[in-house]
């Protein structure tokens, strides 16, 4: 029932103070996060912040430590990962992994691929689709459940630039047809920027949340991503009293340890 | 023409083949290929205790086989190094099978039946175990065909569908120990790693989808069963090793053919 600031819609998915540990090393630390209905939320992160723990515990594939997650009843997830190798030694066509685990109609198969742009592409071998071509296969999958919620875990690994902003605008265009949730989780910046209603970046914990603009102006964005983030969107600096060191288990859903009010007129 | 006894073995080599095809698919495609020979080559321990505690060599050998692979199963689960692990069970496993049944009075002349099996003694009886066991295997191989075949290609996304992938690896395990038992007497512990491995790889190369590699292995299987029983009445050669050579020289075909064709 909460409200998220900036977004306005009802919360589909929220986790609270969400710890996970793996032996003693903490992947993640006191997280509240949550996603509203049709709402493109982007987890940015370095490599090894727990993006991906994140999104394993939002799934129940991980068991949290400690904290909750909360998932509005009967909500459907569609879920893209992030490796898919497939061996060679498994023959699989598109239409058979459509199928997969939930059998679907030739139509409802077809429609799936008409919609990732792939249409009678059916028949092909997974293992002879292009890096874009087999992105959009597991995107079309997700969707045969007719989600909710999308999670993506890294969806344009491997795609070169026009690939990526080709696939960010087809999560768009899923969006706006389906109104979907979406949920992804990304190392690149820019592009994800430019395609999030909010940004939530992460290292262990939250850092700092909000609109991809006051993220990117964000000092604790810019200490984790470097310079070369400056320039473009410096119109904005981003003032709090963040601090690293505090006592994370008080944060807030919605908070973070910070106020994003004032940032929502930002944008 | 057809003997009974003759009858009796392709029987027995069909009736495997339905069980090794499908499940020896998925030991292809989760690269399993040293597992199954380690809990093949545990059915000879098994035999050794069967005999020694007077219970029928069924019945030992499958308890044996489960053992060993739920052993090398939570061994995987734990991250060993698994070549090395598996390269010692599996040559452990029949040095240990080889001492004991040493130790087992008037077996030594009936001991390269089990190594290398005896087609041609199979009994009613024997029939009725393997079809049994064959068709136990392919039952819970279609049942849980959909939940199976998604956490072999991905654990992930059957854990984000809902599928408990450890469940799934505990049915191919208790599979993979019911085809030891039902192949002991038609090809012998040293042989059956082969039955699962060569009829699938051999249908790889002319399949688009699991269940064409599947219902592919079966009927080459089944082939290679009968084409090596015919050859082993025609040059007098033992059974069991002409129908994996038969299996080896289809697959080849197979490889030739599908190279070809793409």
């Amino acid at each position: 029932m909460r409200r998220l600031p900036g977004a306005g819609g009802m919360m589909i998915l929220s986790a609270e103070n969400l710890t996970v540990r793996f032996g003693a090393a903490e992947a993640l630390t006191g997280v509240s996060m949550g996603v509203a209905a049709g709402e493109i939320v982007t987890v940015l992160g370095p490599n090894g912040s727990g993006k991906s723990t994140l999104l394993r515990a939002l799934l129940g594939i991980v068991a949290p430590s400690a904290g909750k997650v909360t998932r509005a009843a009967g909500l459907r997830i569609g879920y893209m990962p992030q490796r898919l190798a497939i061996d060679r030694a498994m023959p699989m066509t598109v239409r058979r992994f459509l199928s997969l685990p939930h059998r679907v109609s030739d139509a409802q198969a077809e429609a799936a691929l008409l919609r990732v742009g792939l249409r009678g592409l059916g028949a092909q071998q997974m293992t002879g689709l292009s890096g874009g071509q087999f992105q959009r296969v597991l995107l079309a999958r997700a969707m045969l459940v007719e989600p909710q919620l999308l999670i993506l875990d890294e969806p344009t690994q491997g795609l070169d630039q026009p690939g990526e902003a080709g696939f960010y605008r087809l999560i768009a265009e899923v969006r706006e047809q389906s109104g979907a949730g979406i949920l992804m989780v990304s190392h690149d910046l820019h592009v994800v920027m430019a395609a999030s209603d909010r940004v939530i970046c992460l290292n262990q914990h939250i850092c700092c949340e909000g609109t991809p603009r006051v993220v990117s102006n964000a000092p604790e964005y810019r200490a984790l991503f470097g310079l070369g983030t400056q320039g473009a969107l410096a119109l904005y600096q981003h003032e709090h009293d963040h601090s690293h060191d505090h006592d994370h288990s008080g944060h807030d859903q919605g908070h973070s340890g910070h106020d994003h009010a004032e940032h929502k007129h930002a944008g | 023409m057809l003997d009974d006894f003759l009858v009796r073995a392709a029987l027995a080599g069909v009736g495997l083949a339905m069980a090794t095809g499908p499940l020896g698919s998925f030991v292809v495609w989760r690269r399993m290929a040293y597992f199954g020979d380690a809990t093949s080559h545990a059915a000879i321990l098994g035999v050794a205790i069967a005999l020694s505690l007077q219970l029928p060599i069924g019945v030992g050998v499958l308890v044996v086989a489960l053992a060993m692979a739920l052993v090398v199963s939570a061994l995987a689960a734990r991250g060993w190094a698994m070549d090395t692990t598996l390269g010692v069970m599996a040559h452990g496993a029949l040095a240990f099978g080889l001492v004991a049944i040493s130790f087992v009075p008037g077996v030594r002349g009936d001991l390269q039946n089990y190594l290398f099996g005896d087609i041609l003694a199979v009994t009613r009886g024997d029939l009725v175990f393997i079809w049994g066991g064959a068709g136990l295997v392919l039952g819970l191989l279609i049942w849980r065909w959909q939940p199976l075949l998604t956490a072999t290609m991905s654990e992930e996304l059957a854990h984000a569908s809902g599928i408990n992938p450890g469940r799934e690896r505990l049915a191919l395990t208790i599979a993979l120990a019911i085809v030891v038992a039902v192949a002991l007497k038609v090809v012998g512990a040293l042989l059956i790693a082969a039955m699962l491995i060569i009829p699938a790889a051999a249908a790889r190369a002319l399949a688009r989808t699991p269940e064409a590699m599947a219902l592919g292995a079966v009927a080459l299987g089944a082939l290679a069963s009968l084409l090596g029983l015919g050859m082993s009445l025609w040059q007098d050669t033992p059974a069991g090793p002409s129908i994996v050579t038969v299996a080896a020289l289809i697959f080849a075909g197979a490889a030739v053919f599908g190279a070809i064709r793409r």
